[in-house]
Parts: structure tokens; sequence; C-alpha cells
């Protein structure tokens, strides 16, 4: 593994503020992420765990910028630096459309495949609009790279002209999947991309998020709460709890010798596939 | 030991506009006294409808119970009037649900909810029902039970709502409890509370028994003393929970335990999956449900539905890979590997 920085988030605190009385003054905040720092290596998965209401969703929303758009005067301070080929730069002041050039490189798979993809929009559309914001490609290029994305993913051609409905939960998360991928991102923010699925779907899923980090180089963020799935998956782990990273390190020294209290409780909560184990828990 | 429940040969339908959906095509189950049992499947499987048929909470329609029945203490639920089941459900048999933020009554305190049972079922004065409502939650680890009483359930966690919901459905004493993904909308630190908190409170009630409807293999691993593997409306693999996880039978059992990752021991580079999707519960196969799926299917799976043998003491599995126990389906092909390899789980 090389070490190379691709994402470098410093000192992030991410505010919502809470408005409350007649006139819905602002009243108090509420501290969603309390400056936390780490980095993103090319071609690595680091996993964000954490219990619900820990940040980790937010500081997926924070990467890529739609924190501003989705909450009224949310505060947010600290450096997101992305290094991009030809330099260095801060993603968090930047506006809609300064941003725009690094959505390209920077994409995001949501939890829900049910209402992350629009209804009304069939798969050709819903995996082609990225590639009709962002490049100058021809309907008939974007086509050929919508069919080979679908191919990508475990999908065929004949899928393009349905609709999200047609599709079951797996297969819709691989069609988000494929959207993520449309415009050759380098980095993949996954915010519990299995955690909606039956487990035999996880798996599928998991290898398919594996397989398409080797063939493309990608790094991912893989925000989850499942512990196994996340270490499976994981080169590197952060343990978030009330906003803060209490623990990052690589994925085996957290599950082996997990060194902060909270990693120790979250890691015994964990259920096991294993009767022995458990009686033996359970007895001690 | 004595089977506290039975349920024979049930079937429940759905009648809807594209079809017969045949939910549960055939079920036979027996919950032992005193037994946790795991009932897993994967969406779709027809887990949660056979927990809503013993309880008789089948939207009827377009849902029906065709066939079967379930035998409780010698009584056959299925054909029970309405005020007689009414009288088993909290009594004697109760459930638990998933979404603990649904299934309170947002308008009432959760004293009047769980007074609201008591009062339902016993002549008994209010403030007996006060007492008893106090002394379960407090037997639920609800902190200060008086106060929280007059709250209503906004104010209660997740964790804390399903806490009550326990109450509620364990108020009663009742012998059988279903609990049907109690803990699947919880995070993992409190969702080792509730089970463990379920498992004490089936300890401290001598006898009881509870039903665990679940897809989390390692939450089954956690509680259970049996587990039923259901696919496709059907019944695929009964066995011990230590047989089901050390050597199961059913290709799918093993496709199960593939696919899930594990915490500890050694990481597995690529999980093994069972390829393509749950099939459409509408087009069901003809034969064996898991056909389409499985890796070991060869040329009597499309076309016969094998039968639920006792392939070994306790261990029960629907599929023609194992014709010893009952009558052989059929058969055996040389060319089809024996047997799933059984799995290394030793690391």
């Amino acid at each position: 593994m090389s070490a190379e920085i691709l994402l470098d988030v410093q000192n992030l605190v991410v505010k919502f503020p809470v408005f409350g009385g007649i006139l819905l003054r602002r009243v108090s905040e509420v501290e969603a992420v309390k400056g936390i720092s780490f980095q993103l290596h090319r071609g690595e998965t680091l996993g964000l765990v954490g219990e619900s209401g820990c940040g980790k969703t937010t500081v997926g929303r924070a990467i890529i910028n739609i924190l501003r758009a989705m909450s009224y005067r949310v505060e947010i301070s600290g450096r997101i630096l992305y290094h991009h080929a030809s330099g260095v730069v801060d993603l968090l002041p930047l506006t809609r459309k300064q941003m725009r050039p690094y959505r390209v490189d920077i994409q995001m798979v949501f939890q829900d495949p049910y209402s992350s993809l629009n209804p009304r929009k069939t798969v050709d559309q819903i995996v082609g609009e990225p590639l009709r914001i962002h490049t100058k490609m021809s309907r008939g290029e974007r086509a050929d790279r919508v069919r080979w994305l679908l191919e990508k993913v475990g999908l065929s051609a004949r899928h393009m002209n349905r609709y999200p409905h047609e599709f079951s939960g797996g297969q819709r998360q691989r069609i988000g999947i494929a959207r993520a991928l449309a415009t050759n991102p380098k980095i993949v923010i996954a915010d519990e991309p299995v955690s909606a699925l039956d487990v035999s779907i996880q798996a599928q899923v998991i290898n398919l998020m594996q397989d398409l980090q080797e063939e493309f180089g990608l790094s991912y963020l893989f925000i989850a709460h499942d512990l196994s799935v996340v270490r499976h998956i994981s080169n590197r782990i952060a343990v978030m709890s009330w906003g803060n990273i209490v623990e990052l390190g690589p994925a085996e020294e957290i599950y082996q010798h997990p060194q902060h209290p909270y990693s120790k409780t979250l890691l015994a909560a964990a259920p096991r596939p294993d009767p022995a184990f458990n009686r033996r828990r359970r007895s001690s | 030991m004595k089977q506290l429940l039975s349920i024979r040969g049930l079937r429940t339908y759905f009648y809807t506009e594209s079809g017969v959906a045949k939910a549960v095509d055939g079920i036979d189950l027996d919950i032992a006294e005193g037994e946790v049992l795991g009932l897993v499947g994967e969406s779709g499987s027809g887990k949660s409808v056979t927990a809503l048929s013993i309880l008789r909470l089948i939207p009827d329609p377009p849902g029906h119970i065709v066939a079967g029945e379930i035998l409780y203490n010698g009584r056959d639920l299925l054909k029970l009037s309405w005020n007689e089941i009414r009288d088993i459900r909290g009594n004697d048999i109760s459930m638990v649900f998933q979404e603990p933020m649904t299934s309170l009554n947002p308008v009432f305190t959760i004293g009047m909810q769980v007074m609201e049972v008591i009062q339902a079922h016993q002549k008994v004065s209010k403030e007996e029902a006060h007492r008893r409502a106090v002394e379960i939650l407090t037997e639920v680890g609800i902190p200060e039970p008086e106060k929280r009483m007059k709250q209503y359930p906004h104010h209660f966690s997740g964790g804390q709502r399903q806490r009550v919901m326990i109450a509620i459905a364990l108020v009663l004493n009742p012998s059988l409890l279903i609990a049907d993904e109690p803990t699947t909308a919880l995070d993992v630190t409190i969702q080792a509370q509730i089970l463990d908190l379920m498992l004490e409170m089936k300890e401290r009630r001598a006898g009881a028994s509870i039903l665990l409807i679940t897809h989390n293999l390692a939450v089954v691993a956690e509680t259970c003393d049996r587990v039923a593997v259901m696919y496709g409306g059907k019944i695929q693999e009964i066995a011990g929970i230590d047989t089901l996880f050390s050597a199961p039978f059913h290709p799918y059992t093993h496709g199960l335990l593939g696919s899930i990752p594990r915490v500890d021991g050694k990481k597995a580079h690529r999980l093994t999956v069972i390829p393509g999707s749950v099939p459409d519960i509408h087009h069901l196969p003809v034969g064996c449900k898991f056909v389409t799926r499985c890796p070991y299917a060869f040329e009597p799976c499309p076309d016969i539905e094998p039968p639920l043998i006792e392939d070994a003491p306790g261990h029960w599995v629907r599929c023609h890979l194992y014709p010893n126990g009952g009558t052989p389906a059929v058969a055996h092909p040389d060319h089809v590997q024996r047997r799933p390899e059984p799995l290394d789980r030793t690391d």
C-alpha cells in the first residue's frame, strides 16, 4: 500500500444550529463533528464506523460538500484538502460552481437503494446523468459508456430502458454504483451501501466493490455500522463516537487489539456467527 | 421434551393482482418448552408471515391461511373464534415487532399502553394494573419507571422503546414470545442489551420459549438453541445451533454462512456468494425453491421438490443431495459432487 495522500481532512468541525422560539432565532447548536482529522490514501479503503448519531454520515457529506445545500446555516470549519493531479485544493469553502470540477473525482453511493434513484427516470438516464453534466460526450458516446458501466456492475445493456422499480434492492445498489463510477472518480464515499440488503446480496455487492476498486484503483471511504462488513473491506478503520474519532489504525490492529474503551465496547457487542464463542462469553 | 407449539402443513397465501403469492407453503415446525428457536431467512422467505399466521394477524384479504394446523396446548389456533384467539394473544403468546418507532402509539403515555394490555385481559383494578406496569418496566430496565410511565413514546430512545415493547409483551407472562427482527433497527451495543434482556426475561419464566425471527445469523448464534432456515416459503433445514454453524447440510445454509464476513479470526480475501437473487414469490420454481441459485443442482432439482427429511438425529434437511434418513428421493448421479464440503471454520 502506497501512502500517497488523496484526501487530507484537518480539524473538521460541523455545527448544526437549532432554531427555537416564536421568531425562530438560533437558540443553540448541535456539534455533530467535533474537530476530526484523517487522511485517505490512494487505492485504500478507510472504514468509518460508529453508532447512529456519531457523525459518520455528516463527515461523508462534508467531504462532497453538500451539507450547505442540505441544512440551513450549518457551520463548517477546518480543511478538506484534496490532492489532485495538478495541486492541492481545499474543498470546504468552495461554492457549488467551484466544486463542480472536483465532483467528477469524488462520488457517492447511498444507503437506501430505493430512495436514491429517481423513480421517473430510466436506468440509462440515471447512470448517464453525471456524464451529461460533467462531460461533453454525445448521446451515443454516453449510451456506450452506460452500457459498459452496467456490464461492469453485473447488469446488462437490456436493463437500460427500465425504471428503478423493476429491479431488486441488490440490482438497484448496482445501478447506484454504476452511477457513481460514471465519471471515473478517484474517491467513492459509500454511506452504508449494503446495510439495506439481504445477507446473500450484501456479499455480492461487497465483492463487486472490491473488484471495482482493484480494476480502477479507487479509494473508498466506507461508512457503516456493521463491524464485520467494515473489517472485511477496510485497510484502515476510524472509530467514531460523539463527533470524534476515538481510534484510527490498520483494520487488523483495531480488531485484534482495540485500545480505546469505546472501540472495545463496540467490538464486544458485535454478535458473531459462532455459537461456542458466545457461550464462552456468556458464561464468563 | 414437551412441545409447546406445533405447526403442521401451514400454508398462507396472498391473493394479489399479479397472482397467488405462496408466502408460506407447507411448513412443519415444533417449538419445545423452554427453548429459543431461531427462524432465519432473507426477505420474502416467509418467516414473518409464519409468525403472523401463528397469532392470526394476517390481513385477510389479501392474505389467507389456506391449510394447516397450529397446535398450542392441544388446541388448534386456526380453528379458534376471534374472541378465543384474542384471549391467547398477550396471555399465552405475544409478539415484539421490528420497528420500535411505529409499534407504540404516539398519542398515549407509556403507562397507558402497558396498563392497557393488563386491563384488556384481566379484571384488575387500575391501581393493581399500575403497580404491575411499574414492576415490569423496572424488570426490563427502565430507570425511574413511575416517572417514565407518564411520558410519551417520543421521550424514549429506540432501545428503550424496544424495552417497553418487551415489557408489554411479557407483562402477562406468556409462554411463547415471538420476536420478529427485534434488534434490526438498533445499534450494535443496544442490540446486545436487548438480546440479553430477552434471554434474561425468558430464564425468569420457567418453561417459556422464544421464537426469534431474523435475517442475521450472528444474532441467531448469539441467542438460539435450535434454528430453522427458510427459503421460498419452505423450511430448508432445521438443526441444533452448533450443528448448523459447524456442519450445515443445505447448500443454501452453506451459502449464507459463506456470505457473512467475520469480526474475528482470519480475514477472508473474498466472500463466497450465493449467485443471483431471491426468486419472485409469484413465480417460484416447481421443484426445489433454491434450484435457480444452487451450485449443486442436478437432474431432479428443477422438477421434483425434495421432502424435508431427518438426515441425522434432530437435523432435518430439504435437499436431493441428502437421501438418507427418509425415503431416498432419487438416485445420486456420479457427476455431482456428493455434498458441500464441510465449512472450514477452525480459523
